[in-house]
């Protein structure tokens, strides 16, 4: 067994030379305007099952992207090679590639003046998550299955326990002169027991903490703990008979429903009429009781940084107030497509045109606890698992794969399984008649519990 | 031994591979004592380009080139990689995988041999090196297509990605295998749209194919009119029904059922952990006997092909389910090891980043002998489902979903009006058993299927003729018969 493994020798090239060499050369080679892109990340993740080690992982990658104009034609290039021939092949071929698209009116990077970052710490690093020795990494996912196995004598198999870090810096630069650069850390721990009834039907569930620190991440007896009571909650799952009844999400399955508000109203949709959303600017598009936010500004947050993907300082944007569709999310091309202002949201890979991303998006909490919300409930569907997709964003039909527990008369009974919920997106977001107060971020979405009206749970 | 050159061309030429140098990775990978190691070559050169409001607005291109080293001791994997294949970098990288073993070593590696391998996909010249204004007319035509198709047609996006993967495996059991794996595919996507009502359809296309392909029978026109079509079509589609009922499923990329219901959970890692609802099962009846699955991964041009997998073993035809028994699993070297079980050249793996693990090829089930239209025609109340989105499975309680984006009522024999999309469920380990028909029309799908399993993407294929399954759960909205509860 391994005690400590080699760390990965920091790199010693600044990136944010690099970065900055590209955009001049670019601009040199005859471009009207250029950014750059720089990563580089490492890894580690370890998968320990039914005690043993199986699967340890640990390295890093560093990649760079450029985006040239030619006035209103734009092209870009990726390369994993920084050698002089790599960075200067990549180069050559996106002042190239640029030749063969077309004039777009709207194209662009931002204007100088829209350009900064936010200042002060945002606290994204913490190099504290490769602090643990290598065996007490191994450790802490060993403790998460572990954990899970003792809590049941049901829990008789398990696809591990794990324990990954990660840490990742970027670096950006524009021919504006912009120059930005973050670091942000990860880890997380999480443990996937199996349990088994009687008569040898499985089920399986997760559990996970995550965090920007090892300081903040839950232990790992708690996460296997939670892990195994999900898991054996499953055992004995059933079908119901297809009915229309009210449907509570559970935190886990919510934000899905805020991933559907997301790609219903952001500028690429909104501008292609892809979304039933688009062009209801200031109309009410879900109950008096549903503001959603996205804040891209929040120290430790997961979907937090200095600058988007263009380099434009990242803000907090009311996205529906009491039920009115108060902002589009949006980055510099989609806002001049619509006639708006960025929110922003830029987000981008190594190659393409930027796309759109949510800083901290989340769904406003309500005052109730969620026992309380099931309380009203005579006949209900608790989810706390979808499958598939089945979401269309132009009609907003939606039916999705299911599986829960029972509501009967404001308590949680059975276990339920292949079942579908389906509705209208349309009628859903006026639908949400109750939203509880247990908001918790685990990632860059969050929602708390929910209860939605008039969707037809479907079964036997 | 021939010399390394006539093997590791591409990786010779671009790093000045030389055959002592990978066997000193090896050794280096096995200083610690593991059974085995591999070490996995990529350099993967890409385009991408995209139509939308009739302009190309987004044209990128890119490479990323990489090694990834895996020591294997016992049940336990080290992995380690780099994107810099200088020689210091892959020794460190090697080193850091050994540390999964802790012995003396006790392997060593003299010598290769190069696996013979099939050539399913011999283009002359590779996509991403043909002229990119040929890629571009692609689009254009796609677009012209579209928008001349009907005037409802509001919204065209059609875009178009190749690729070209040089892979070099090399192992500690002597394994030396070289491939280069071409992979392209064109979408087209359309929204159509009257007063106050909106749809969307979208088709593609592709394989292991040189750019000509899309010059032939399945060019843009093709797909841009079927994308049209589908749009159209769903303008007029009335809610879906909810409940266990019917179903009949139209030959080709509905075939996603079986990738789904059962192509998982065969996959020999879940089999050897016992994770999956096929565990034990091996010899017993999981489908009806009218079904034959198999994995093949030897088809000429098809998107799921491969010479090799990405541990260097050949691909093959896998048997899965012969008449309704359950004749075997998909496996890769670690799993074929360990459960003392042949390799049937599955293990792939998304890039140089990732561990190998077992996964599909081309999956689809063999022709029956019913005429589709019988098929239809036996069905009193039921859907027809011809195109799918995605789906997903959790192979622990075998329950899967499949999304339908084109299909219709069947009333009394007849295919009556279009649904809207709605996901279909089941449990994989019975669904099959309630295969009733099984047309005589086997069709492949079009090519642009990409499977995810454990955050690793790979390009697959799946298929089936039409299909009639007794009993599935749909999941639509529409109030349905007397008989199930509503409230």
């Amino acid at each position: 067994m391994p005690t400590e493994l080699e760390t990965r020798p920091k790199l010693e090239t600044d990136l944010k030379q690099i970065a900055t060499d590209i955009v001049s050369r670019a601009m040199k080679g005859g471009a009207t305007a250029a950014e750059c892109v720089v990563r580089e990340g490492d890894e580690f993740s370890t998968l320990v099952r039914l005690g043993q080690v199986e699967t340890l992982k640990e390295s890093g990658s560093k990649s760079i992207g450029v985006r040239v104009f030619f006035g209103q034609r734009a092209a870009s290039t990726y390369s994993s090679d920084f050698s002089r021939e790599g960075l200067d092949r990549m180069l050559k071929s996106a002042l190239e590639l640029a030749k063969i698209t077309s004039e777009d009116p709207f194209s662009g990077i931002p204007s100088a003046d829209q350009l900064g970052q936010l200042s002060g710490d945002l606290d994204l690093y913490h190099e504290d998550v490769y602090s643990l020795p290598g065996a007490d990494r191994i450790d802490y996912a060993r403790r998460a299955e572990k954990a899970a196995l003792d809590t049941d004598p049901r829990i008789k198999n398990s696809e591990g326990g794990s324990f990954d870090a990660a840490t990742g810096h970027k670096v950006f630069a524009n021919s504006h002169g912009f120059i930005g650069e973050y670091s942000r850390s990860y880890c997380s721990v999480a443990a996937v027991p199996i349990a088994q009834n009687e008569d040898g039907a499985m089920q399986r569930d997760y559990w996970f903490s995550v965090a920007r620190t090892l300081s903040k991440l839950d232990a790992p007896e708690k996460v296997g703990r939670i892990a195994a009571e999900r898991t054996l909650r499953r055992l004995g799952a059933r079908k119901v008979k297809t009915a229309r009844v009210p449907v509570v999400f559970d935190p886990m399955v919510s934000t899905s429903i805020l991933e559907h508000i997301f790609e219903g109203i952001n500028g690429d949709s909104v501008y292609r009429g892809a979304s039933f959303l688009a062009g209801k600017l200031g109309q009410k598009i879900a109950g008096d009781n549903v503001t959603v936010i996205d804040d891209g500004t929040i120290p430790g947050g997961f979907g937090s940084s200095p600058f988007d993907g263009e380099g434009i300082p990242t803000r907090r944007t009311v996205v529906i107030e009491n039920g009115v569709l108060k902002s589009y999310l949006l980055n510099t091309y989609t806002a001049k497509k619509l006639g708006l202002q960025t929110t922003a949201n830029a987000a981008r890979g190594l190659a393409g045109t930027p796309g759109i991303g949510p800083g901290n998006y989340f769904l406003q909490p309500g005052p109730k606890s969620p026992k309380e919300l099931f309380g009203g409930i005579k006949d209900g569907l608790y989810v706390t698992e979808f499958l598939g997709q089945g979401v269309n964003l132009v009609t907003g039909d939606y039916s999705r794969g299911a599986s829960g527990l029972w509501i009967s008369n404001g308590e949680l009974t059975f276990p339920v399984e292949e079942i579908t919920v389906a509705g209208n997106l349309k009628d859903l977001f006026f639908n949400i008649s109750e939203i509880a107060s247990d908001l918790e971020f685990r990632g860059a979405v969050a929602a708390p519990t929910i209860r939605i009206d008039g969707l037809t749970v479907g079964g036997e | 031994m021939e010399n390394i050159k006539d093997k590791a061309r591409f990786f010779v030429e671009h790093y000045g591979l030389a055959e002592r140098d990978l066997e000193r990775y090896l050794a280096a990978a096995l200083s610690a004592g593991g059974d085995y190691a591999d070490l996995y070559f990529e350099y993967l050169s890409s385009t991408a380009l995209s139509m939308d409001e009739s302009m190309i607005k987004s044209a990128s291109q890119g490479i990323s080139a990489g090694c990834g080293v895996r020591v294997v001791s016992g049940e336990r994997t080290g992995y380690a990689y780099t994107d810099d294949l200088s020689s210091d970098r892959i020794l460190h990288a090697a080193r850091t995988a050994a540390l999964i073993a802790s012995a003396p070593a006790k392997t060593t590696v003299h010598g290769f041999q190069q696996t013979q391998a099939r050539s399913l996909y011999p283009v002359a010249l590779p996509s991403v090196d043909a002229e990119i204004s040929a890629k571009v007319e692609l689009l254009m035509r796609a677009d012209k297509t579209a928008r001349a198709y009907d005037p409802r047609i509001k919204e065209v996006r059609a875009s178009y990605a190749d690729e070209l993967r040089n892979i070099l495996v090399v192992a500690s059991d002597g394994t030396f295998a070289e491939d280069s794996q071409p992979l392209a595919r064109m979408n087209v996507s359309c929204i159509a749209k009257t007063d106050g009502n909106s749809a969307r359809g979208g088709a593609g296309g592709g394989g292991r194919v040189a750019l000509d392909f899309f010059f032939g029978e399945k060019n843009p026109e093709f797909f841009a009119k079927e994308a049209a079509r589908q749009a159209l079509l769903q303008l007029d589609a009335r809610e879906a029904p909810a409940g266990e009922m019917e179903v009949v499923l139209g030959p080709g990329w509905p075939g996603v059922l079986l990738h789904e219901a059962v192509g998982h959970g065969l996959e020999a890692d879940f089999n050897r952990k016992k994770t999956s609802a096929f565990a034990g099962l091996i010899g017993k009846r999981v489908a009806s006997e009218k079904c034959t699955v198999v994995d093949n991964g030897t088809m000429p041009w098809r998107r799921g092909s491969l010479n090799v997998d990405d541990e260097g073993e050949p691909t093959q035809e896998t048997v899965l389910i012969e008449k309704g028994i359950l004749k075997g699993y998909l496996s890769d070297k670690l799993s074929a090891r360990l459960m003392g079980i042949a390799d049937t050249g599955n293990g792939r793996r998304e890039s140089y980043e990732h561990i190998p693990m077992p996964r599909m090829t081309n999956t689809y089930m063999l022709a029956g002998e019913d005429n589709p239209e019988d098929i239809i025609r036996s069905v009193k109340h039921g859907v027809y489902a011809v195109n799918f989105g995605g789906g997903q499975v959790d192979i622990t309680n075998g329950k899967f979903v499949f999304s339908a984006s084109e299909a219709y009522m069947i009333e009394d024999g007849q295919i009556t009006a279009p649904i809207k999309g709605a996901t279909l469920i089941g449990n994989g380990p019975d669904v099959l058993t309630r295969v009733s028909m099984v047309g005589n029309d086997l069709k492949l799908d079009e090519g642009v299927g990409t499977c995810g399993k454990d955050g690793q993407a790979v390009p697959v294929g799946v298929g089936i003729p039409t299909l009639k399954v007794d009993r599935l759960t749909v999941g639509g909205t529409a109030r349905k018969d007397p008989g199930g509860f509503m409230q």
